[in-house]
């Protein structure tokens, strides 16, 4: 029997299986594609800790900053452990192998990011993520964790008000599948293809996890928080790291003018470039001045994306860039051991939100949250199962989803669901974006319900039993939509500007009223919204 | 531009009405308006995930990075089960790095290495596993045991890490169906689409074992390494 099922894995969820797999655990990760695909890869940066390897820093300062940026919706407490916790975290990093780059005496090297107030974000060259990913991957392979591939989460198996696994479809059978477990752990990552088109991140980040907790009963909170990355190239949405910013790389507009403090927190930054745009100015990002050495040496990565994608290069080029959809900071409610509102059912990682970056995340923050919270999720998780006395029967919900597949399957097919897609992130990006406005938010949500409604008139054009990755997308689609309701309902109900929520109808702060937490969740089939402070 | 597409049974033809495409965008264009039903992996569309992997007319490529000419023809991956057109089974790949203990041991403590020699090992770590290398590999192709280039690579990765404190295990468990196996042919190196060159740190891994007293089986000839060779050689006791 399974003590902890880890859903998703990428950063977070592998550390969450090494962490209950060393605390004794028998621990299986599934995932829809393989772990080392995960949006984890793409993360540049890197991580933060406050070790002062080439300035004065201290924990005070990093929690002092991320408290900053959170603008008042983040947990002090939270914040306390996450940035406490951060040197040991990454010390633990390098002790499985993490191949971080170095400073000429031999330290872990370290550079400065967006609204951070010291040189703190550990690195590995901008393959920060990539890297640790790999090392995560290899140590979970030494532990003999048991991965099962290609598996697509459909939903969580909640019986007698607890959750006890969950159901997919195995891609390359095509089957329905149950996988029980005493304890499960969601870490399948965020939405933010919502934005489809406009967004960084991989095809995967469809909040899948986000959707099925939904769907179980379990509370959503803040998800009308969205980070826009101020620097993605403007033709593919590729995106290039705060380091080269943090290294003094400068935004210019199409006069060559400066704008701009390039270093200031994300949602800043992207609203700043945002005017410039809507005035009419392409954007750009210029790292000539830093050398082609130095840009070979510590951004190899991004030199080689705007060639590839943009047909620039950075040493003698400027970099056309654009701001989009990159990290959503909403997620899961999780209570201070990473339990959702559904007991035996734990969330870690983008797919939470365990309130360390409230309105607006501060780049290399992201990486740390999964180490951290992760460790103690795996264990927490752990603790729980062993309370937990589990019959090895069918659960209810596998004959349930059998049978909603095949309906599924018999959609009319008359509307083009990749047609929707696309208006979907469309809309999103030019209208729950950046900046945002209350009719224009609500002519929005009409659209989203609309589509809601024509959903059976859309479906899967293929048929096959065998890798149907035509079905598995229309399924992301579904659980998009089921997402973006709750962010326009979060982004109406919230009359105020706060970090990457900013209201151009209601542009100031308002803590008397809104000072809170959207949590959001179904009753009974009905969506339900409140403030919580 | 006209494609391609190599289907197992059959091979399908698209005109895609775009110049200066990456193939993923193409594939995209394809499933998205042209047919649903063709499979393919992505993910990233950056080149950091090692999804989209295939070969574009017999070389291997990422999806994501290759820009499209007019005419050329797609297939999977080589040496790897056939799921559904460009998709291929890669739980076997991926298992020889488990066979290589290609991790850390992790009993080190936080230990200072110079820049010098954490940039020993900086392009191997940049491994995406998309297994272009296995597809291009002649060897893998005729011994499907053989450990192969990015588990290989991933080994030296582990093995030349100065925090590394048990290099004899690893060096031990890739001397079977391992770094001897090797033609040192170089298919690999102009496949790997991060620039790695599994060969290179094939030939590491050699100089290595030599130092640790392992030696090449294949030039067993008719001496007496007191192991018996008879193709499974005891590397547990070195010969000197």
């Amino acid at each position: 029997m399974i003590d902890v099922l880890v859903i998703g894995a990428g950063g977070a969820g592998l550390v969450a299986a090494i962490s209950a797999k060393e605390a004794g655990a028998n621990v299986t990760v599934v995932g829809k594609s393989f772990p080392t695909r995960s949006q984890t890869s793409m993360a540049q940066g890197g991580i933060n800790a406050s070790l002062g390897n080439v300035e004065e820093d201290s924990v005070q300062a990093h929690i002092k900053d991320t408290l900053k940026s959170s603008q008042g919706l983040a947990d002090e407490e939270a914040i306390s452990k996450l940035c406490s916790q951060a040197e040991e975290a990454v010390l633990w990093l390098d002790r499985i192998g993490l191949p971080f780059s170095r400073t000429k005496d031999g330290k872990i090297a370290q550079r400065r990011l967006g609204g951070a107030s010291g040189i703190r974000a550990c690195y590995a060259q901008d393959y920060t993520g990539l890297k640790i990913l790999h090392t995560l991957y290899d140590k979970a392979s030494k532990l003999g964790i048991n991965f099962v591939n290609e598996h697509f989460l459909l939903n969580m198996v909640v019986e007698d008000e607890e959750c006890s696994g969950a159901t997919f479809i195995d891609v390359k059978s095509g089957e329905i599948k149950e996988l029980r477990a005493k304890s499960v752990i969601l870490a399948t990552g965020g939405y933010s293809q919502v934005y489809f088109g406009y967004t960084t991140n991989s095809s995967a980040s469809t909040g899948d996890g986000i959707a099925a907790a939904l769907r179980c009963g379990a509370k959503l909170s803040d998800l009308e928080f969205v980070q826009f990355h101020p620097t993605a190239l403007k033709n593919s949405a590729i995106l290039i790291s705060e380091s080269a910013r943090g290294a003094g790389g400068y935004l210019l507009n199409s006069n060559n003018e400066r704008f701009t403090d390039e270093l200031a927190p994300r949602d800043v930054v992207a609203r700043a470039i945002d005017d410039e745009i809507k005035k009419g100015f392409d954007v750009f990002l210029d790292i000539r001045h830093l050398g082609e050495g130095f840009i070979d040496h510590e951004l190899p990565q991004e030199r080689k994306l705007a060639i590839t994608y943009e047909g620039i290069d950075p040493v003698v080029d400027l970099i056309p860039i654009k701001p989009v959809a990159h990290y959503t900071m909403g997620g899961i409610e999780v209570d201070e051991d990473s339990q959702t509102f559904i007991k035996g059912l734990y969330a870690v990682g983008e797919v939470a939100n365990h309130k360390v970056h409230g309105a607006n995340r501060l780049g290399g923050n992201s990486l740390l949250e999964l180490v951290v919270f992760g460790r103690e999720a795996g264990k927490n998780a752990f603790s729980y199962s062993k309370n937990i006395d589990l019959k090895n029967v069918t659960s209810r919900q596998l004959e349930k989803d059998i049978k909603n597949l095949l309906d599924i399957q018999s959609y009319s097919n008359k509307l083009d669901f990749y047609e929707n897609r696309e208006k979907l992130g469309k809309s999103f990006y030019e209208n729950v974006g950046i900046t945002r406005d209350e009719f224009v938010l609500i002519n929005t949500l009409n659209e989203v319900k609309q589509m809601q409604d024509n959903v059976k008139q859309m479906g899967a054009k293929d048929t096959s039993k065998v890798y149907n990755t035509n079905l598995l997308e229309f399924l992301e689609f579904i659980n998009t939509l089921e997402i973006s309701e709750l962010i326009l309902l979060g982004a109406i109900n919230r009359k105020e500007s706060r970090g990457a929520h900013y209201r151009v109808d209601a542009k100031d702060k308002d803590d008397e009223k809104y000072k809170a937490h959207t949590i959001s969740y179904k009753d009974n089939n009905q969506l339900v919204l409140e403030l919580v402070k | 531009m006209n494609i391609k597409i190599d289907r197992g049974s059959q091979i399908s033809e698209y005109e895609v009405p775009f110049e200066n495409i990456t193939l993923l965008e193409a594939l995209n264009y394809i499933k998205t308006k042209l047919d649903a039903t063709l499979t393919y992996s992505a993910g990233c569309r950056s080149g950091v995930c090692g999804s989209c992997a295939v070969r574009v007319n017999g070389t291997e490529q990422l999806s994501c990075s290759y820009k499209l000419d007019d005419g050329d023809s797609i297939s999977a991956l080589k040496n790897a089960p056939i799921i559904r057109d460009l998709v291929v089974d890669r739980e076997k790949m991926l298992s020889f790095n488990v066979v290589a203990k290609a991790w850390s041991s992790d009993n080190s403590k936080n230990i200072s290495i110079s820049e010098e020699k954490a940039e020993v090992n900086e392009i191997q770590s940049d491994c995406i596993l998309c297994g272009s290398c296995y597809s291009a590999c002649p060897v893998y192709a005729v011994n499907e045991d053989f450990i192969g280039p990015f588990a290989l690579t991933r080994s030296w990765r582990y093995v030349s890490d100065a925090r590394e404190e048990d290099v004899q295990q690893k060096i031990e468990s890739i001397q079977t169906n391992g770094i001897w196996d090797c033609t040192l042919c170089n298919e690999c190196v102009p496949v790997c689409p991060q620039g790695i060159a599994p060969k290179q740190d094939i030939s590491m891994l050699r100089s290595r074992s030599g130092i640790l007293g392992f030696m090449d089986p294949n030039f067993g000839g008719g001496m007496d390494f007191g192991g018996g060779f008879d193709g499974t050689p005891n590397f547990g006791t070195p010969s000197f």
